[in-house]
């Protein structure tokens, strides 16, 4: 018993001891020191962003240097651009991860596709606005919401269809055999019961890829550019919060940098409260 | 039965030819959508390999590593901008990478039970933040700080040293490539956070249990149990954070300084592929600028395949080792 006492010597044990509390510090003060900087860029984006945002920033289209204005014609821009990018991304993305996981389960395809997927997942943003330049923009001559909304779409599609096929994957197969003992065509099983079992994995997808195309501001730059004046039509340049944020942003004029603040706070706020209206979601699905 | 089997045969004939068409409508419907998804990607490196080519004829394959960017004399060359993105995403990685560590540590094995949800929400939600706010919060808030507080002393200590000392000289900007640098670092780390707790997570609460019970600690159970049993995920963590750091454009597009020269020090202002990119396509006059343009964009998306490709890759690797040793 003594040699076993002995043989947990007191040192190796404070030893531990030491290095257990060191690293757990440091873990606590990396936290520290990570949060500090998020909460600090948020204090400043609400203290800022409030304080220059009144009703004219909804009312009033974006203003030249010096004179006062809002953002509305942005906002109205940003709304659409981005319902057009959904719109045109999400049915895709919806069947493509119907097929990866209804109906590739001993297809060599299917890795193929979600390899792709993950690349054009993982492809930088500013690189598919590019893409669109070089197909839309170039070809018809001038930019325009379409070609952002399309560049949009691209950021989207991969989103979609991988919480499409990881949601459709969550339904349990007996239900699958169930509907098609009845004797139900395989479309109708997907559509019917699948995608019905499903519809709130879906929509959380969905919802998240406008979530994430609602922010995005490189891809517009060279597709949607931007225009000072209202426009609603996608067939010429629209204005857009995140590009109107950017240029006004990088100006001298400084109550264009206060608009930027305003519109900064905006998108945030939109993006947060998509988030949090997808996770009450999710769980109120549970 | 025979009888039973007559009676309902024409109409289930019927339905189920029009069920069979449906069918096969349908099946293909998703897989073109799927194929569709396969052609975007190969449109993608086409369009901008003919974008790409004019530059590429004229300057070769020097022009990755040529230093010049003038576009005046239309000299185009693209290592001042891939040596941009890679310094700020290697920054950005020193920095993102411990600092989401520790936090997923923190709220896997130390935080206590009422504030784990609370925290880690909040991290999810961070990640969700449009990048450029980031930016934007880097041009106002943090540039000026930084050149106040932070560059000053910066230079006066490291950039004393001998071998890295030149890294850290020169004056306090507030703008350039360690700002861009220490951005990126900010917005990758809620990201790799949040992916690095959800693989904590996984970790069997039973394996954890029985090393604490023979007598480990904290940092022994992490160390010795969750670390070999999610490095491959973390793994892909750090390459899916690399990715995003490499194409990041609006974060760092604000605070690099948009300057096409090669400089020794961080506290210069610089450029990344995609900065350049931001900054300069709308207004590049004449083929050949427009061409090394995307030349750049075309590097930029290899790099970036590289990385998913290779995260795939040691992620597979992994896993049969894995399998070898078990």
């Amino acid at each position: 018993m003594s040699r076993l006492l002995k043989n947990m010597d007191a040192g190796l044990y404070r030893k531990r001891r030491i290095v257990n509390l060191t690293v757990l510090s440091a873990s606590i003060l990396t936290t520290l020191f990570g949060l500090f900087w998020l909460v600090w860029l948020l204090t400043t984006l609400f203290l800022h962003g409030f304080k220059y945002l009144d009703l004219s920033v909804f009312t009033q289209p974006t203003p030249p240097p010096g004179e006062t204005g809002g953002l509305a014609n942005a906002i109205v821009g940003s709304i659409l651009i981005t319902l057009m990018g959904v719109a045109v991304g999400a049915p895709v993305g919806v069947l493509a991860g119907t097929f990866l996981s209804e109906y590739a389960i001993r297809s060599r395809i299917a890795p193929v596709i979600r390899f792709v997927n993950d690349v054009l997942l993982s492809a930088p943003s500013i690189i598919l606005g590019v893409f669109i330049y070089e197909i839309v923009v170039v070809p018809t001559g001038h930019f325009s919401g379409w070609a952002g909304s399309l560049a949009l779409a691209l950021i989207a599609l991969p989103i979609i269809v991988r919480t499409t096929e990881d949601m459709l994957k969550l339904v349990p197969n007996t239900v699958r055999e169930a509907a098609c003992a009845l004797g139900a065509p395989r479309w109708k099983v997907t559509v019917a019961i699948v995608y019905r079992a499903a519809r709130a994995g879906i929509f959380t997808g969905i919802l998240l890829a406008v979530a994430r195309i609602s922010g995005e501001t490189a891809p517009l730059l060279f597709t949607a550019l931007n225009n000072q004046f209202w426009s609603t039509s996608l067939n010429e340049p629209v204005a857009n919060l995140p590009v109107v944020i950017f240029q006004f942003a990088m100006s001298p004029y400084e109550d264009w940098q206060n608009l930027a603040w305003a519109g900064a706070l905006l998108i945030t706020i939109s993006v947060l409260a998509l988030n949090i209206i997808v996770r009450t979601f999710l769980r109120s699905g549970k | 039965m025979n009888k039973l089997a007559g009676h309902t045969k024409t109409p289930t004939l019927r339905s189920g030819v029009k069920g069979r068409i449906l069918d096969i409508i349908f099946a293909s419907g998703t897989k073109t959508c799927a194929i569709l998804v396969f052609v975007i990607i190969v449109a993608i490196m086409v369009s901008l390999f003919i974008g790409a080519w004019p530059a590429l004829k004229k300057f070769g394959p020097s022009f990755i590593v040529s230093t010049e960017w003038n576009p005046v004399t239309e000299e185009f060359g693209a290592l001042i901008a891939i040596y941009g993105t890679v310094v700020t995403s290697i920054i950005a990685m020193i920095i993102g990478v411990p600092v989401s560590f520790g936090i997923a540590i923190f709220i896997t094995e130390l935080c206590p039970a009422w504030l784990k949800q609370p925290i880690a929400t909040a991290i999810e939600l961070l990640a969700a933040i449009p990048s450029i706010i980031y930016g934007m919060w880097g041009l106002f808030v943090f540039a000026p700080f930084f050149a106040d507080h932070i560059e000053p002393w910066i230079s006066d200590t490291l950039g004393n040293l001998p071998v890295i000392g030149p890294l850290f000289s020169g004056p306090p900007l507030g703008i350039g490539v360690l700002t861009a640098g220490i951005i990126l670092g900010i917005m990758v780390i809620p990201f790799m956070a949040s992916v690095f707790r959800d693989l904590f997570e996984v970790v069997p609460p039973v394996l954890k249990e029985s090393a604490y019970g023979i007598g480990a600690t904290t940092w022994e159970v992490i160390k010795k149990i969750v670390f070999p049993y999610t490095k491959i995920g973390v793994v892909g963590a750090i390459m899916l954070g690399l990715g995003r750091a490499l194409g990041e454009t609006m974060a760092v597009t604000f605070v690099i300084g948009n300057a096409d020269r090669l400089e020794k020090s961080l506290l210069m202002p610089g450029n990344t592929i995609s900065s350049s990119l931001a900054n300069q396509f709308t207004e590049a006059v004449g083929e050949i600028y427009t061409s090394s343009l995307i030349a750049l964009g075309l590097i930029l998306f290899f790099l970036t395949f590289l990385v998913l490709a290779l995260a795939k890759y040691l992620l597979v690797r992994l896993t049969l080792k894995e399998g070898i040793r078990t």
